[in-house]
């Protein structure tokens, strides 16, 4: 396949770009797609509280 | 005259950088900035915050040149970084490290891992795992931009990884190591362009896709004696199965970093930044596009400079580098490509150099402050009480240690054909994925893994896959001495026969090619199952704080 004679190394080039576009499907799939057990929003501020301490500190 | 556009573009470029890192900064500065900019977080500008994190210099120009050596097999690399770096990563652990992480309020991999299994030694054991052994990929990181630099602007090596470790240590002070998720998006983009440049300049200049790789195969005759033995069959090729080089090239490379990412402490941390799993599930296509456009494009030019060399200097790359594996990418851009290109791709690599830099900088200081000061020996837990300083003798000493092994490595191996700057990063991926990897995803999907069945893993894994390094890795074992000191030959899987080495097998394995994750994984796989059936479980309180209601 264009020019790799070795079944293994052709396969692995086309993987690579199968690969990829699975990624691209999923994404268009799931694009909206959102999370039925997200934390709640005072999870979500406590935690932010904490990164910012974490993040201004270094 | 180049060199000055060079110098100039840098100039203007780490000038950019540091606004868009300043605007950052001054933008979250506190929770409800901090959560804003979380919401308004463009799926684009996440993928590429992971995808630069992810990608550094050490895979374009030393994974590059390893693939100058090894030919497209290397693609197989690419093929496991797009599948489970990006897919598997962001769809099946992305969502659930986020969700634990903001129910157990963790805000690195450690504390994530010691807080799921309420153990402080954990904590602690993986912060001196990472504190220790990233430097080595920091380093890695360091050499492939240091090699670019000295090639481009005939400076001494020595010179420019000091040059290039000053503007990495400029950036930092800048406020760099904050990883503004808008530098990374800005940096990622100039990636992208620099190697669809790379990509288009180097197959017109063979001719066309097909056509470069009838000219790469048709150069299988003049693999280099020494690669041929150890297996080599062509450039368009896989080294034969249960050669020295398949192992090397399977085991080290591919699966090393392939399975390895999956559980890098400087990514893991990336999910718990974005917003939801939707945030997640939209950054999966650019992710995926982006690291085959980094890798995939790497390890095809550098299979083909050997075309371009045996052209113009009648040598392949190996040989057209005087067997240095690093030197042959930033050669090759050097000699082939237009002027502009060499400023392009010089950027290219300050950015990869850098994203990735400042995430591993962030996580050797928290390591070292954090997780490791603060919760592992219970100092200063209190604010003000020396945790902020053990995280800034951790960062200065991280750094140091790194800018030391990149010039130690260069010195010791520069010259030897040893792709040093990959294996360095298939080392500590490697030993990532054998210490940490089956607690961590028995920690996300399992209810039934058990403090001592985490720790038991975490060390018989990172214990198994060190003594192999040490002991019968052959590369390592050679290069660090103490087999031979202490046993009297370079490696267990070696045995004189007659004053002759002669390497130990069973079936296809050649033990002292065999990489350590191959020993060490399973090990630890082994052990956090073994020893959780026999240990008390976590009681269901526990749980439903780490996984939710039932």
């Amino acid at each position: 396949m264009l020019g790799i004679p070795d079944p293994s190394a052709s396969a692995a080039l086309a993987l690579c770009v199968l690969s990829s576009l699975l990624c691209v499907v999923w994404g268009a799939l799931k694009w909206n797609a959102d999370d039925a057990n997200a934390a709640s929003d005072e999870v979500v501020r406590h935690w932010a509280e904490e990164e910012t301490s974490v993040e201004n500190e270094l | 005259m180049e060199s000055m556009w060079m110098t100039l573009s840098v100039v203007v470029y780490l000038l950019v950088i540091g606004y868009l890192g300043y605007r950052g900064f001054k933008a979250t500065n506190n929770v409800t900035d901090y959560l804003l900019a979380g919401r308004k977080t463009h799926p684009y500008i996440m993928a590429m915050s992971y995808g630069t994190t992810f990608i550094s210099t050490s895979a374009i120009v030393s994974f590059g040149g390893a693939a100058g050596v090894f030919g497209m097999g290397l693609l197989w690399l690419t093929v496991l970084n797009i599948f489970c770096g990006i897919f598997l990563a962001f769809v099946f652990f992305g969502g659930r490290t986020r969700r634990m992480g903001l129910r157990l309020d963790a805000h690195t991999f450690p504390e994530l891992l010691g807080r799921r299994f309420r153990s402080r030694f954990i904590q602690g054991a993986a912060a001196l795992l990472i504190f220790v052994f990233m430097p080595l990929y920091a380093s890695a990181v360091l050499i492939g931009a240091a090699k670019y630099l000295a090639a481009q602007l005939a400076m001494p090596y020595e010179t420019a990884l000091l040059l290039f470790s000053a503007i990495i240590a400029l950036y930092v002070i800048l406020g760099g190591m904050k990883g503004v998720m808008y530098t990374d998006a800005l940096q990622g983009t100039i990636m992208l362009l620099g190697m669809t440049a790379l990509l288009v300049l180097t197959y017109r200049a063979l001719g066309g896709v097909s056509a470069a790789h009838d000219r790469l195969t048709a150069l299988t005759p003049l693999v280099p004696a020494g690669l041929a033995k150890g297996g080599h069959l062509g450039w368009t090729s896989m080294p034969a199965f249960g050669s020295p080089l398949w192992w090397t090239l399977v085991s080290t490379i591919v699966m090393g970093v392939g399975i390895g990412v999956l559980a890098q402490p400087q990514l893991a941390v990336r999910y718990m930044t974005v917003k939801g799993p939707r945030e997640l599930n939209r950054a999966v296509p650019v992710g995926g596009v982006f690291i085959l456009m980094m890798t995939g494009v790497a390890f095809l030019v550098g299979a083909l400079t050997n075309v371009y060399f045996h052209e113009t200097s009648g040598k392949v790359a190996i040989a057209a580098a005087g067997g240095d594996v690093e030197a042959i990418i930033p050669m090759f851009i050097k000699a082939s490509m237009p002027g502009w290109f060499a400023i392009l791709f010089m950027l290219t690599l300050l950015s990869a150099a850098m994203s990735t830099i400042s995430s591993q900088i962030h996580a050797m200081g928290t390591s070292a402050g954090r997780d490791f000061y603060e919760q592992a020996l219970g100092f200063g837990r209190r604010k003000g009480r020396g945790g902020m300083l053990a995280t800034r003798i951790g960062v200065v000493v991280g750094v140091l240690i790194s800018v030391y092994l990149g010039y130690e490595l260069e010195q010791a191996f520069g010259k030897t054909e040893t792709e040093i700057v990959a294996r360095g990063t298939a080392i500590f991926f490697g030993l990532c994925a054998c210490a940490f990897l089956p607690m961590y995803v028995g920690g996300l999907w399992s209810r039934t893994i058990t403090r001592a069945g985490a720790i038991a893993g975490m060390l018989g894994g990172a214990a198994s896959s060190l003594f192999w390094m040490l002991f019968f890795h052959e590369k390592v074992s050679t290069a660090l001495l103490l087999c031979g000191r202490i046993f009297g030959v370079r490696s267990l899987g070696i045995r004189i026969v007659e004053g002759k080495e002669v390497f130990l097998k069973a079936g296809p394995f050649i033990w002292a090619f065999v990489d350590p994750l191959i020993v060490g994984l399973p090990v630890a796989i082994l052990l956090t199952v073994g020893v959780s059936l026999a240990t008390r479980k976590f009681d269901d309180a526990h749980l439903t704080r780490c996984f939710g209601e039932k």
